[in-house]
């Protein structure tokens, strides 16, 4: 099944004609994801890679039948996006810009609480590198060919870190049921723990391989989850060991900020919480196949 | 980012929060001067570095005449404090903000955070002053009261109430107290602070509510809408090499170790420095060279990597996504070529196009030690690490 996206599933880009969206677009439609079409306001009615554009998502939703969208506007207008496919109905949406203000996603966040959860958008990213379900769709901007289908579903908040650890379990010959980033800002759409409930019910997904890093809760707010709600195990690998406290690495939200945010102290409470620790970056396939193998 | 004190407390003033007169110092004649302004017999002269416990590393001097004032001044400036914030190498002073001495009925702490599990700006406050917040949680964490705000609605003033109660204030000092929360608040909204910190807040023996010290930090995502802010950035407060770094789109820390590192996504660039460190080596930074690495672009990263004369050894590791690796391989052999290397240079390439990455590097006929893992890269970037220093040594 994965979860989010399949080869149904109908996509539209927002931010369609622009560079980027143009870019990503095209590669999203070479590795076969079903894109009905993209919003730009004040070009609608164009056509752009073959496909309608449409000035509002409404239009999109109505007219193209769209379920889910990825954002490809910049970070002073990309909160507004957000919200407005939110309204508009869409289901699943994807937020791959970098650089959204804190305060825009506390409003966002606020913003799709308001509507009640089985009408409630479900939000990945900001900061992130997309979404995938190899072999079928792809919703963001990462090198496709090194996804593998098979049964680990893969959430992270690194676009890099998740390629490698893409690459690390096809070369073992593992697959991925969907792959999910999380994105690196301090304020996102959905958490690791969110992503966890999803691929708890997805028959696909046998194991979970969770990519976290230094700052904030979110890692062993997942490990608590899971071992109270979960069957299924999880593999984790957390980045930052030798990150030094008070400091931003890259990402907005990577700084340890508080007690129990460094890599050491994230890996010593999962391990506590029965989550299957890859000691390495480079061992995550391994440890994963370790993993598969034992059930 | 973040700010000095007597700018913190100039935009608060403007949100009606009570501060002591004060004013700025470049000098110690200057600091003279600015005690004569304020008048009085007792007056603070503090030193404006982007750090906290300032008092515990000699910053702040309490001064009874103009004398002291001056000597004070005269220590402190040009002076590089360290405290447990700056790290070893600490921070220089190049300002002093003089303020009235302030009779000090009670210490109070006070501040605003973003809230990362509830996704709100929350509001901390707490009767024992003066400490470190951080410390108050670890050893009386009931002694604090936190209230979280609804982004939509903002703060309310019942909210502000219950906090002044909270503080254990006196009624009459209530309706001050809320205006000065609510103008904090105000502050951090309107100019997109991720957190301000009073502490300590003081009721001083005439009973007025003063913010005592004030500290800023500044969502750098937002900059781009608040120039006023961006303006007050100081860079004598920050590592230079992060400054050039950041004024050419990289994102840079430099840290205490010596394999230089240059890496695309900052999650590959933090396991990156986990594996170095695992195989035995230590990194000399963080850079995250981001998406779209043109020859220009990793070309500059070579320089600023190499700046560091500590790096005995430097590693790059692309995982080529948006990028392809024959882009980043065709830019690491230019740099090369261009900047005289004289340590190691160990690349990993990955991902899109890497058999092209990989024939341009072997056919540059350059000294280019390769790796095709990670754990390699690491391995192989400790062990050349290693040579220069046995070489060295010899």
């Amino acid at each position: 099944m994965a979860i989010f996206i399949n080869e149904t599933t109908r996509i539209i880009v927002q931010g369609f004609t622009g560079k980027i969206g143009t870019f990503h677009a095209q590669d999203m439609i070479n590795y076969g994801s079903n894109v009905v079409g993209g919003v730009t306001p004040g070009k609608g009615g164009q056509r752009h890679l073959d496909r309608p554009v449409f000035n509002t998502v409404k239009e999109a939703v109505e007219l193209a039948g769209a379920e889910a969208s990825i954002i490809f506007v910049p970070p002073a207008f990309a909160a507004d996006s957000i919200m407005e496919a939110a309204d508009a109905g869409i289901k699943y949406c994807v937020a791959i810009t970098d650089g959204i203000p804190t305060q825009d996603m506390m409003t966002v966040k606020s913003y799709l609480r308001r509507f009640p959860i089985e009408k409630r958008m479900i939000l990945t990213g900001p900061n992130c590198a997309g979404t995938i379900s190899p072999e079928r769709s792809m919703l963001g901007i990462m090198p496709g060919h090194i996804y593998m289908r098979g049964n680990v579903g893969v959430v992270g908040r690194s676009g890099t870190l998740g390629y490698e650890a893409a690459d690390q379990m096809k070369r073992l010959g593992i697959g991925i049921s969907t792959s999910v980033g999380i994105g690196g800002d301090p304020i996102n759409g959905s958490s690791h723990r969110d992503i966890f409930e999803q691929f708890e019910q997805d028959n696909e997904t046998k194991v979970i391989l969770m990519i976290g890093e230094i700052g904030g809760p979110q890692e062993v707010d997942a490990g608590i989850f899971a071992k109270a709600n979960m069957k299924k195990p999880v593999v984790a690998y957390i980045a930052g060991l030798t990150a030094p406290e008070g400091r931003r690495m890259g990402h907005a939200g990577a700084i340890i900020s508080s007690a129990g945010e460094s890599a050491a102290e994230k890996v010593a409470m999962l391990r506590d919480l029965g989550v299957t620790i890859s000691p390495t970056p480079a061992a995550m396939g391994e440890t994963v196949a370790k993993v598969l193998a034992g059930l | 980012m973040d700010i000095h004190e007597y700018q913190a407390k100039e935009l608060l003033s403007g949100y009606g929060v009570k501060i002591a007169e004060g004013g700025l110092a470049y000098s110690p004649e200057d600091a003279v001067q600015r005690a004569r302004e304020i008048g009085g017999n007792v007056w603070v002269v503090k030193a404006q570095i982007h750090s906290g416990a300032r008092g515990k590393a000699g910053g702040i001097k309490i001064c009874k005449t103009h004398d002291e004032v001056e000597a004070g001044a005269e220590a402190l400036l040009g002076k590089k404090l360290v405290t447990h914030q700056t790290g070893a190498a600490g921070k220089v002073c190049n300002r002093l903000y003089i303020e009235a001495g302030t009779d000090i009925a009670k210490e109070l702490y006070f501040c605003f955070l973003v809230d990362r599990i509830s996704e709100r700006i929350v509001m901390v406050g707490s009767k024992e002053g003066g400490m470190e917040i951080e410390e108050l949680a670890e050893t009386n964490p009931d002694a604090i009261t936190k209230i979280y705000i609804e982004p939509a609605v903002g703060l309310q003033d019942f909210q502000a109430r219950e906090m002044a109660f909270a503080l254990d204030l006196d009624a009459s000092l209530i309706s001050h107290a809320v205006k000065t929360f609510k103008g904090c608040y105000r502050a951090l909204r309107d100019l997109d602070a991720n957190m301000l910190e009073i502490n300590p807040l003081v009721i001083t023996k005439s009973d007025e509510l003063i913010a005592l010290d004030a500290k800023m930090g500044f969502d750098e995502n937002a900059l781009f809408r608040r120039q006023k802010i961006a303006e007050l950035r100081d860079k004598t407060q920050e590592d230079p090499r992060e400054t050039a770094a950041a004024d050419r789109g990289l994102s840079y820390v430099g840290l205490d170790g010596d394999i230089g590192c240059m890496i695309n996504g900052a999650g590959l660039a933090m396991a990156t420095m986990d594996m170095i460190k695992l195989a035995g080596g230590e990194p000399a930074n963080f850079l995250d060279v981001g998406g779209g690495a043109s020859a220009e672009r990793t070309e500059k990263a070579f320089r600023l990597v190499l700046a560091d004369a500590n790096v005995k050894a430097m590693l790059v590791n692309i995982f080529a996504g948006i990028n392809r690796c024959d882009w980043i391989a065709e830019g690491v052999v230019q740099a090369v070529r261009k900047i005289d290397m004289k340590v190691p240079l160990i690349v990993r390439l990955s991902g899109t196009n890497v058999e092209e990455g990989r024939r341009i590097i072997a056919e540059s006929g350059l000294p280019i030690i390769t790796a095709e893992t990670l754990a390699e890269a690491a391995e192989k970037a400790v062990a050349a690490r290693n040579q220069v220093v046995a070489n060295q040594g010899a």
